[in-house]
């Protein structure tokens, strides 16, 4: 019994280390884009603030790279399930003996590195551009084909092997069937087989369409004119990154999560439909009267998708209420408190120590420390060795270094602490 | 009803490389008839039927339908309609969808369409169903769907490939029927393709009976099963005993076999085969176990068997008999339960008796396996 309970505790155990290695970055990424500081990080957490997302709707370069993505996803995802769909159909038809040949070609484009794929494409295509004789601004050579083009030559391969799994249970004596009662052999095609594979289709685009977007190995050589998102975040990186680039993952964490969760409910829902249907008697469907069963009801998926979209909700009427200035002027406040205090605390250090240094000096000489304390000072020899005005001269050249932004106080209340506080707050609240 | 369009098949071949599926098939089906070819399993049949449906293009040979050789004219050209063994039911239409799908093809309106089908799946005996999809169908629904789907396309001939293979068998019992009687009602050729050779005899009005791409005989049912051409025929067609021998004289139309165990047995000679046996030539004698009666012990002649009992069986309407046969098999007698009182014979020696009518008897063949 026990060494049954210790191997189901270092179960959980492992899968609570699995997922924490799978999602944790995703929830870190995601927690960062809701801090205020400019540096994506989450400790310290300082302020909840929604300004990165608006930062990224402000960043052209990342707009134009979400668009040349679906630009590039969408013509990809046309030409792949074209291809894939079409040699997926020419797998179940080819001669046997030359099946698994045909599929080896057909799958080796998976194999090859992207970049190879990458440096292929823009080979290929720049012969024959210029075995046509066209010029460097030809479509040929034009980024956005280019990327379509070297993207569709894997990601076919990944439509193709979705189709052919969908395929391998088609009937192929549905489309006899078809051309037995009239059909042509288009409209077989049209009206039996490719309804058959819609379901299969859906998903090759998904796929299709995800993997045109992520991809960079590949476009990095073909973009041309046309930097995808992936492009553009790799060179945004170069100049460090901002929490704008969380908040962009973050949105795509959410949309990713809530499609899937919208297909699992759908796809629950249509079996317990059809487990409706199969258990309802004939007049029961012809009265209309079928019971469908609770949306709800034993949907796991459906009960989740329902709490994402409400924290959805949530957050975006909290983004639009919400303020966080407030809080970004007390934690600039209570940090430059906390600078002040260093300050203090290190001029009380120096303090100390000048004073340890005069005292040693003044037993040498103490008539010669008078000029050592500078110019600057205006309260007369006598207040040499007041503390307070020796530590006011250097702290003025501190707290210049440190907080640039400093105050427009004047000089007078430099030594007094509380009106720097309630200054930085008047600064604060004047914003 | 008119007489319908009829099927020719001439000297029809059909190889797949070195294998010679067909050979030389001649068949003359009337318009109007239900035809069936019966045969066991790869023997052919099917590929018959897609010869006729146009998705094989005959090796060698001609297919008329109605008199016009189908010669280059695609399925979709031909005035057939095939009804598949597995049905072949488009699973994400429902039943109406299914039924008037070759109506939709040729731009029919969706209400016409509703329409036709109602029709059609009050002649199927499934009104108000058409709104299922077949998954949500039994067995014998989907069936009648497939009929009525076919039926919709109006064909001058229905092909059916064994359609009730799938079906148990209560309800392959009562489609036999109901085929038959949609049959009579919509008049047309229906080309019937089975390995039960019960539902050959209930519902066909002639049968060919093929064996390895062969066509052994063809005939209406009576001639079948009484009258059988070839040893393979008569084997294969209900159950029989056979008796092994040699022709030791001819009188007429009939014969007098020397059989391997049981003496000199008299027997007709089929009429397929008769002028055509001679004496000293192989034989093989037929007599189904219903033919049999009980003779007074020791009785003796060439219309007597007389074998030891290796058992019994009572079967409710008859009594079985299993004596020592001919070849290794064993020689069955069924007795008609009228009644009577029914000693147990086993380990006894027992005579039989028959009429020569009765007896059938062929070259020596192939019989069909069992």
């Amino acid at each position: 019994m026990k060494t049954f309970s210790f191997m189901r505790i270092s179960l959980w155990v492992y899968l609570a280390i699995f997922f924490a290695y799978l999602l944790g970055p995703l929830v870190i990424m995601s927690a960062t884009a809701f801090n205020s500081p400019s540096f994506p990080r989450m400790t310290p957490w300082e302020c909840l603030t929604f300004e990165w997302f608006s930062a990224l709707f402000q960043d052209e370069r990342i707009l134009n790279g979400i668009w040349n993505s679906i630009l590039v996803g969408a013509g990809t995802v046309v030409l792949s399930v074209a291809m894939g769909l079409a040699g997926a159909l020419m797998l179940t038809q080819i001669w046997p003996k030359l099946r698994a040949t045909y599929y080896t070609i057909i799958i080796a484009p998976i194999l090859i590195p992207g970049v190879v794929i990458g440096i292929s494409t823009l080979v290929f295509w720049d012969r024959i551009n210029r075995m046509l004789g066209l010029g460097a601004d030809s479509w040929l050579s034009n980024g956005l084909f280019l990327t379509i083009i070297g993207q569709s030559t894997f990601i076919a391969s990944y439509c193709m092997l979705v189709l052919v799994a969908r395929l391998q249970r088609y009937d192929i004596a549905l489309t006899e069937a078809a051309l037995d009662l009239g059909a042509t052999h288009a409209q077989a095609f049209r009206k039996v087989l490719l309804p058959f594979m819609r379901p299969a289709i859906a998903s090759a685009a998904v796929l299709a369409f995800l993997a045109s977007f992520e991809n960079y190995n590949t476009t990095t050589f073909t973009f041309g004119e046309y930097p995808t998102l992936t492009i553009e975040l790799a060179q945004k990186v170069r100049y460090g990154i901002t929490p704008a680039i969380s908040a962009l993952a973050f949105i795509i964490v959410v949309l990713t999560v809530f499609a899937a969760l919208a297909n699992e409910a759908g796809l629950r829902r249509r079996e317990l439909v059809a487990a409706a249907r199969k258990k309802a008697t004939v007049e029961e469907l012809e009265s209309g009267k079928l019971r469908l069963p609770g949306f709800l009801s034993s949907n796991v998926a459906a009960v989740a998708l329902v709490v994402v979209a409400c924290a959805t909700v949530a957050v975006v009427g909290t983004a639009t209420v919400y303020s966080p200035q407030q809080c970004i002027a007390d934690v600039q406040e209570q940090k430059r408190l906390e600078t002040e205090e260093r300050i203090q605390e290190l001029r009380r250090q120096r303090e100390l120590r000048r004073q340890q240094q005069l005292e040693q000096q003044g037993e040498a000489a103490p008539a010669q420390s008078a000029p050592s304390t500078g110019t600057g000072n205006n309260s007369g020899f006598g207040g040499v060795f007041a503390p307070g005005t020796l530590s006011g001269d250097e702290e003025e050249g501190e707290e210049a270094e440190q907080e640039p932004q400093g105050n427009g106080s004047g000089f007078g209340n430099v030594f007094d602490p509380g009106a720097l506080s309630n200054d930085g707050e008047d600064s604060g609240s004047g914003n | 009803m008119s007489a319908g369009v009829g099927v020719d098949l001439e000297n029809l071949w059909i190889r797949f490389g070195d294998f010679v599926a067909v050979r030389d098939a001649n068949v003359n089906i009337n318009g109007g008839d239900f035809f069936s070819f019966l045969g066991p399993s790869g023997c052919g049949k099917t590929t018959i039927l897609r010869a006729v449906s146009g998705f094989l293009e005959p090796s060698d040979g001609r297919v008329l339908i109605g008199g016009n050789n189908m010669k280059g004219i695609g399925p979709n050209k031909r005035p057939t309609a095939l009804i598949f063994q597995n049905l072949a039911l488009f699973p994400l239409m429902k039943v109406w969808e299914n039924i008037t799908f070759s109506m939709e093809i040729k731009g029919a309106s969706a209400r016409e369409r509703r329409k036709r089908a109602d029709e059609l799946l009050d002649m199927i005996a499934l009104p108000g169903q058409g709104d299922k999809l077949p998954s949500e169908l039994s067995g014998g629904q989907r069936q009648r769907v497939a009929i009525a789907r076919a039926l919709c396309a109006e064909p001058d001939v229905l092909l059916l490939d064994e359609p009730l293979s799938a079906l148990d068998l209560k309800l392959r019992q009562h489609m036999r029927t109901e085929l038959r009687e949609i049959q009579q009602r919509v008049g047309i050729t229906f080309i019937y393709i089975t390995h039960d050779q019960g539902e050959a005899l209930t519902m066909s009005d002639n049968i060919a009976v093929m064996k390895a791409g062969v066509i052994d005989q063809i005939g209406d049912g009576k001639t079948i099963y009484n009258d059988p051409a070839t040893a393979f025929a008569a084997s294969f067609v209900g159950e029989n005993n056979v008796f092994r021998g040699k022709v030791k004289r001819v009188m007429g139309d009939e014969a007098l076999i020397a059989t391997n165990r049981s003496g000199d047995l008299v027997a007709r000679i089929s009429t397929a085969n008769q002028g055509r046996m001679k004496e000293g030539d192989e034989a093989m004698m037929f007599i189904r176990p219903e033919a049999f009666a009980l003779a007074p012990q020791g009785a003796a002649g060439d219309h007597f068997v007389t074998a030891k009992v290796n058992h019994e069986e009572f079967e409710g309407n008859a009594f079985n008999i299993f004596m020592e046969g001919d070849g290794g098999k064993e020689l069955k007698v069924s007795i008609p339960n009228l009644g009577q009182s029914f000693d147990d014979h086993t380990g006894q020696n027992i005579t039989l008796e028959y009429e020569t009518k009765n007896a059938v008897c062929v070259p020596a063949g192939e019989l069909a396996a069992e």
